[in-house]
C-alpha cells in the first residue's frame, strides 16, 4: 500500500522520532511511505480553543495538500488519535463557519481516507503482529480522543500485546484524562497540572517502565510531569514500541519521546 | 461594576407573562437546528417495553423471586406467604405496634389477626396524630420486580398519601398479581389512571447526602415491610402425580 | 396598543436575570486555583465522586437496553425542545384542569414575586423548601427573605449548606464538599438541642436532622411549601418529584398550598413517556436502580395532600439557550449530575469554581448561555474553557448531551464576539493564535520555521526545558508544572537527508545524521 504520512506538527517539531519509527513501521511491513513537504497543521489547537476563523486558512491548506493525493495513495494515517479527530469530526464545522461547502465536501472526502496509526495498522493493513521486540514493561493510557471520539477501542493494546518480550500493565484509573486538552493545559494550568499529577502517580503506580500512548501531546505531558518530578517511567509512542526489532531496538534517549540511534 | 451585572432581561409593554415567554421560545426556536424536528413517532421505542417478550414470558414466581431479592437489596423487611398464611404474618410484622392506621378499603381479613388498636383512615386524622401512631398498613397498586419499587395509588387500598409518610413503620401487603417486570409495564398500569396521586416506593427513606454514605431512614418511615402474597406452592409433582395442577394452582387465587 | 399578533418578531429571546445564581466573581481558572488548594475538599470530593461513580456504573451495567434508553431520552427531549410552545400551552391546559393554578414568570425577579405574594397572602412567615435547582439558580430564598418570610430546606445536603450560609457545590449532593466531621460542626453550631456528644457518624447526623425537621413537617406552619420537579407531563398535568429522604413526600403532601417553580425545559410529552426518564434519571444520578421516593401528582387531589397548588413556569434566560441551535440540547439536561461525578475538572476544582448553581460540564454549557457571555471579563466567559474535552461528560449523560462539541461551539461564540467587538482581539491568545495561524498556513514559511526550531532551541542548555522565566507568555502555564521536550532535528530535515542518501545509494538509506538541518 502507498500510505500518505501526516506527522502532525507537534511530532514533526519536538517528538520527530515518533513519526521516524512510524515510517520504520510501515516500510518494514512493506509498504510505502509519502511524506508531503506541504503539511503543516490539522488546525486542531486553533479549533478546541474556538478560533474557526484562524482554523479556517490551516484547515484549508490541509485539505489542499491531502486532497491532491486521494487518487494517488491508499491512505493518510496520523500518529494521534486528538489530529485524526479533528481532521474527522471537525474541519468540515470548520469550513461550515466559514460557509465554505466545497471545502466542507473536500474535507469529507479527505476525512473518508484518514486514519489513525492503531486503525491503519488493524483495520486496513490488518495485522496484529508487527513483529516487534520490545522487551520492557508498559502501561497504556488510552487517550481520551482515541478511546471516546475515534474508538479505538483495544486496538492498541491487542498490537502491544503481540509485541515479543514486552510485559503490558494495568494502568490504574486509566480511563481518566492526563490533563492536557491543548490550550486547556496552559489556560486552565492549575486544574490541569492537578490532573497530570494524579496521572503521573499511576503511572508510577503500574510499575511499568514506559507510559505507551497514541497521541504524542498526552505523552509530553506525562512524561514532562514525569520529568519534573524526577519519576522513573519514560513516555514512550505507541509507534516507537511497534518500530523496535531485534536488530534495531528502542533505545530510550534524555529527550522526553526521544530516541537514540 | 463590570457591564455583565447590568444587563437585564426586558420585558415587552403590552404581553401577559406567559404571551412573552411563548412568544421568545417561537422566536429562539425560528432559528432552525440542522436535524429535522423530531415529531413524537420518531422517538425510538426499540427499548424493552410493556409489550417486551421478557416482560411477557416471564414467569411469575421467578418476577417475585427479582422483587423480594431487590427490596432485601434496599434492607426491606419481605415476608412471603400465601393468603391463608397472610393474616397471621401480617399481625406478626405489625409486631409490637399499639396504634395502626389503615386505608378505608383495606381487605377485612388482612388485619383479622391483628391485636392493634386499628384506625380507619377517614381523612381526618392530622399528621401529628398520624405521626403518634406506631405503624401504618396499606395494600399497594403495582409493585415492580427489577426495580424494587412498590406503586401506592392514593385509594381506598393504598390510602391517602399523608398515612404512609408519618408513621415510622410502614407494612405493605403486596399481591402476586400485582408484580410486574419492569418499569415500563408499570408505568402502563399507572398510566390507566394517570391523576391519580402516585407514591412509588423503593425501600425505606435513606439519604446519601453526607460522603455518600447511605443511610437509612431520614423524614419517611425508617421501617419498610412487605407482605407478598403468593398462590399455595404446588405439590411436589413426584409423590402426588395425580393431583390436578389446574386446580392446586387456583385454589388460593381468589382470596 | 395595537399589537397585532405579528408583533411576535420584535420579541427576543432574553438571558437570566443579572439577579440570578448563574454567575461568579470571576474567571473559572483564578477560582479553580484556590479551591485547588484546599487538600480536605479534594480529599473529600475525590471519594464522593468516586463512589458514586462506580455505584452508577454498575447498575447501569444491569441494564441490557442502555443506550436504547438513552437514545429515546434523548429523542423525546428534541421532541420536547422542538415543540415546547405547544406543550407548554398544552401543560398549563392540563394543570388547570386538575384544579392547579399556572403562573408564567420572565425571570427570577418575577417567579419570585409571584412565589412571594402567594406566600404573603396566606400569612406564611416561614415556608419549607424541597430541593429545587430552579428556586436556587433564581435566589428564591433571599427574594422571600426580603419579605420578611423564612425559607427551610428540608433536604439534608441544602439543609447542611443553609445553615452553614454555605452555597451548594453540587446538583444532587450540594454539600458533597463536606465530610462527616463539618457537618457535625455545622449541626452542633446550629442545633441548640442537639446532644453535643452525637457522633459524626453519618446515622447519627441524618436523625439530627430528622427531630430538627420534624416538628415543622407535622406543623407546617404557615402551610405553604416550595418544591421544583423533575418532570412536568403535558398530557396530564401530571409533576414528579424524585427524592430520597421522604422531605419531599412531608412537602408535597402535608402543607395546604403547594408552589412548584419549574423551569419551562422540564417537559415530558406523555405520562407514557415517563417509562424512560424513571430508568434513565436515578442510575445515572444516585446510583440506584430506582430512588426510595418518586411522587406523582396532578393539580389538586380531593382529600389527599394540599388544597391549592400553583405551577409557575420558568424562563429566566432558558429562552436564550434556545435561541442557539448548537446549543440548544444543555436544556435537555435532567440533573442527573453524573457528568459532575466523571469529570476530572470537577474533580479536582469542586463545584464552586463554576460560580453557578449549575457546576461541572453541563454548568460550563448551560451558564454561560443563560446569562451570555458578555466581555473578556465576564466570568461565565472562561467556563466554556474549563473543560480538557476528554468527552467522559458525553458518555455517561442519560439524555446524550454532546457537551464537549457545545463546549467547543462556545469557545467558538467567545472569540468570534471578540473578533467582532472592536479593539478586543489583541489578547496574548488572540495574537498567538492569528500568527499560528499565518505560518501554518502557508506551506513555504511553516517548513522553513519548524526546520530552524531545532537550531534556535539549541542555544538553551539540556535536553528538556525545564521550569522558564516568563520570557514567552504562553509557557509559562506548562513549563511551570512540567517539562517540556526541546526541539532537535525536525521530521521533515531527517526525511530530506534520507530522501538524499537514497537517491545517491542504490541501496536502501540508513538513518541519517543529526546535522542535516538545512532547508
Amino acid at each position: 500500500m502507498r500510505i500518505s504520512l501526516m506527522t502532525t506538527c507537534l511530532v514533526d517539531v519536538m517528538a520527530p522520532d515518533v513519526a521516524r519509527a512510524t515510517v520504520t513501521l510501515l516500510e518494514r511491513l512493506g509498504h510505502e511511505v509519502v511524506f508531503d513537504k506541504r503539511q503543516t497543521c490539522c488546525g486542531q489547537m486553533h479549533t478546541n480553543s474556538g478560533y474557526y476563523t484562524e482554523a479556517a486558512p490551516i484547515v484549508r491548506s490541509f485539505v489542499d495538500t491531502f486532497s491532491s493525493q486521494l487518487d494517488t495513495v491508499d491512505a493518510i494515517v496520523m500518529p494521534s488519535g486528538s489530529c485524526t479527530g479533528c481532521v474527522r469530526d471537525q474541519h468540515e464545522l470548520v469550513a461550515r463557519h466559514e460557509g465554505d461547502t466545497s471545502l466542507e465536501e473536500r474535507s469529507r472526502e479527505v476525512a473518508a481516507k484518514t486514519y489513525e496509526l492503531s486503525e491503519l495498522l488493524v483495520d486496513v493493513l490488518k495485522v496484529t503482529d508487527v513483529g516487534a521486540y520490545f522487551p520492557h514493561s508498559v502501561t497504556y493510557h488510552p487517550t481520551c480522543h482515541s478511546m471516546r471520539f475515534l474508538k479505538v477501542g483495544p486496538r492498541p493494546v491487542k498490537l502491544l500485546r503481540a509485541v515479543e518480550g514486552i510485559e503490558v500493565r494495568n494502568l490504574p484509573e486509566s480511563d481518566s484524562c492526563c490533563g492536557f486538552g491543548g490550550t486547556f493545559s496552559v489556560k486552565n494550568d492549575a486544574t490541569s497540572d492537578a490532573m497530570v499529577t494524579d496521572k503521573a502517580e499511576n503511572v508510577v503506580r503500574s510499575g511499568a517502565e514506559f507510559v505507551v500512548a497514541g497521541d504524542a501531546s498526552c505523552l509530553m505531558n506525562i512524561g514532562g510531569k514525569l520529568r519534573r518530578t524526577g519519576a522513573a517511567p519514560q513516555s514512550v509512542h505507541l509507534a516507537q514500541i511497534l518500530a523496535s526489532t531485534r536488530e534495531d531496538p528502542f533505545v530510550p534517549s534524555e529527550t522526553i519521546l526521544g530516541r537514540t540511534s | 461594576m463590570n457591564e455583565w451585572t447590568q444587563e437585564r432581561p426586558v420585558r415587552t409593554p403590552g404581553l401577559s407573562a406567559k404571551e412573552e415567554i411563548l412568544a421568545r421560545v417561537r422566536s429562539a426556536l425560528a432559528t432552525p437546528r440542522r436535524d429535522e424536528i423530531t415529531e413524537a413517532q420518531d422517538v425510538p421505542r426499540d427499548y424493552q417495553r410493556a409489550d417486551d417478550k421478557q416482560e411477557q414470558r416471564t414467569a411469575p414466581e421467578k418476577m417475585r423471586d427479582v422483587l423480594v431479592q431487590r427490596l432485601e437489596d434496599y434492607t426491606a423487611i419481605v415476608h412471603r406467604t400465601t393468603a391463608a398464611e397472610a393474616p397471621a404474618i401480617i399481625a406478626a410484622a405489625l409486631g409490637e405496634a399499639r396504634g395502626v392506621v389503615v386505608p378505608s378499603q383495606l381487605p377485612e381479613d388482612w388485619t383479622s389477626a391483628v391485636d392493634a388498636e386499628l384506625l380507619v383512615d377517614d381523612g381526618s386524622a392530622s399528621p401529628h396524630r398520624l405521626d403518634a401512631l406506631d405503624a401504618v398498613l396499606t395494600g399497594c397498586h403495582t409493585a415492580i420486580a427489577i426495580t424494587g419499587t412498590i406503586v401506592l395509588r392514593g385509594d381506598g387500598r393504598s390510602g391517602r398519601r399523608a398515612i404512609s409518610l408519618v408513621p415510622d413503620h410502614h407494612v405493605i401487603v403486596v399481591e402476586a398479581e400485582q408484580v410486574v417486570l419492569g418499569v415500563p409495564k408499570g408505568i402502563e398500569r399507572m398510566a390507566e389512571d394517570p391523576t391519580a396521586a402516585w407514591t412509588m416506593i423503593s425501600g425505606p427513606s435513606a439519604t446519601s447526602d453526607i460522603e455518600l454514605s447511605r443511610v437509612e431512614g431520614v423524614h419517611g418511615p425508617r421501617r419498610l415491610e412487605v407482605v407478598l402474597i403468593e398462590p399455595e406452592p404446588e405439590p411436589d409433582p413426584a409423590p402426588e402425580a395425580a393431583t390436578d395442577p389446574a386446580s392446586a394452582s387456583t385454589k388460593e387465587s381468589t382470596a | 396598543m395595537t399589537t397585532v399578533n405579528l408583533g411576535i418578531p420584535s420579541v427576543r429571546p432574553q438571558h437570566a436575570s443579572p439577579s440570578s445564581h448563574l454567575r461568579g466573581t470571576r474567571g473559572f481558572p483564578a477560582a479553580a486555583r484556590e479551591e485547588l488548594g484546599d487538600e480536605t475538599l479534594r480529599g473529600n470530593l475525590r471519594h464522593a465522586t468516586s463512589t458514586i461513580q462506580s455505584k452508577r456504573a454498575s447498575v447501569v451495567r444491569e441494564v441490557r437496553d442502555w443506550q436504547k434508553l438513552r437514545n429515546a431520552g434523548s429523542a423525546l427531549k428534541w421532541q420536547v425542545t422542538d415543540h415546547l410552545p405547544e406543550l407548554l400551552e398544552q401543560l398549563e391546559e392540563s394543570v388547570t384542569a386538575a384544579g392547579g393554578v399556572v403562573h408564567w414568570a420572565r425571570d427570577a425577579e418575577e417567579a419570585g414575586e409571584i412565589v412571594t405574594r402567594l406566600a404573603l397572602e396566606r400569612g406564611a412567615e416561614e415556608v419549607l423548601k424541597v430541593k429545587s435547582m430552579a428556586t436556587q439558580e433564581i435566589g428564591l430564598n433571599e427574594t422571600l427573605a426580603h419579605a420578611g418570610i423564612r425559607a427551610i430546606e428540608s433536604d439534608l445536603a441544602e439543609l447542611i449548606v443553609q445553615l452553614a450560609d454555605d452555597t451548594p457545590s453540587h446538583i444532587l449532593v450540594p454539600a458533597i464538599h463536606r465530610n462527616r466531621a463539618e457537618i457535625r460542626e455545622i449541626f452542633l453550631e446550629a442545633m441548640p438541642d442537639l446532644d453535643p456528644s452525637i457522633t459524626d457518624e453519618p446515622a447519627e447526623l441524618a436523625e439530627a436532622a430528622r427531630r430538627f425537621l420534624r416538628e415543622k413537617f407535622l406543623d407546617m406552619p404557615g402551610s405553604v411549601a416550595i418544591s421544583g420537579a423533575n418532570f412536568a407531563v403535558a398530557d396530564t398535568g401530571t409533576l414528579v418529584v424524585v427524592e430520597s429522604e421522604g422531605n419531599g413526600r412531608m412537602c408535597l403532601t402535608l402543607p395546604r398550598t403547594l408552589i412548584s417553580v419549574v423551569g419551562i425545559e422540564k417537559i415530558v410529552p406523555s405520562f407514557q413517556d415517563l417509562e424512560v426518564f424513571l430508568q434513565l434519571l436515578p442510575r445515572s444520578s444516585t446510583g440506584e436502580r430506582m430512588n426510595p421516593y418518586t411522587t406523582l401528582f396532578t393539580g389538586v387531589h380531593e382529600g389527599d395532600g394540599p388544597e391549592e397548588f400553583h405551577l409557575v413556569l420558568l424562563d429566566n434566560g432558558r429562552s436564550a439557550v434556545l435561541e442557539d441551535p448548537e446549543g440548544r440540547s444543555a436544556l435537555h439536561c435532567i440533573r442527573c449530575s453524573a457528568c459532575l461525578n466523571v469529570c476530572p475538572v470537577y474533580q479536582r476544582s469542586g463545584g464552586h469554581a463554576y460560580g453557578s448553581t449549575y457546576p461541572g460540564p453541563i454548568g460550563a454549557i448551560l451558564s454561560p448561555q443563560m446569562t451570555g457571555m458578555s466581555g473578556t471579563d465576564d466570568p461565565n466567559s472562561t467556563l466554556p474553557y474549563a473543560s480538557s474535552l476528554c468527552g467522559a461528560c458525553y458518555d455517561v449523560c442519560p439524555v446524550k448531551i454532546d457537551i464537549p462539541s457545545v463546549l467547543v461551539h462556545l469557545r467558538e461564540k467567545d472569540v468570534d464576539r471578540r473578533r467582532e467587538t472592536r479593539g478586543d482581539f489583541h489578547g496574548t491568545w488572540d495574537v498567538a493564535l492569528q500568527g499560528a495561524s499565518k505560518l501554518m498556513s502557508s506551506p513555504r514559511a511553516y517548513d522553513l520555521a519548524v526546520r530552524s526550531a531545532g537550531p534556535l532551541s539549541s542555544v538553551l542548555g539540556g535536553t528538556n526545558i525545564g521550569k522558564l522565566p516568563g520570557i514567552l507568555p504562553l509557557i509559562p502555564g506548562w513549563t511551570d508544572h512540567r517539562d517540556l521536550p526541546k526541539p532537535g532535528t525536525s521530521f521533515r530535515s531527517w526525511w530530506d537527508a534520507r530522501e538524499k542518501e537514497r537517491a545517491s545509494a542504490p541501496e536502501p538509506a540508513q538513518a541519517p545524521t543529526e546535522d542535516e538541518e538545512q532547508a
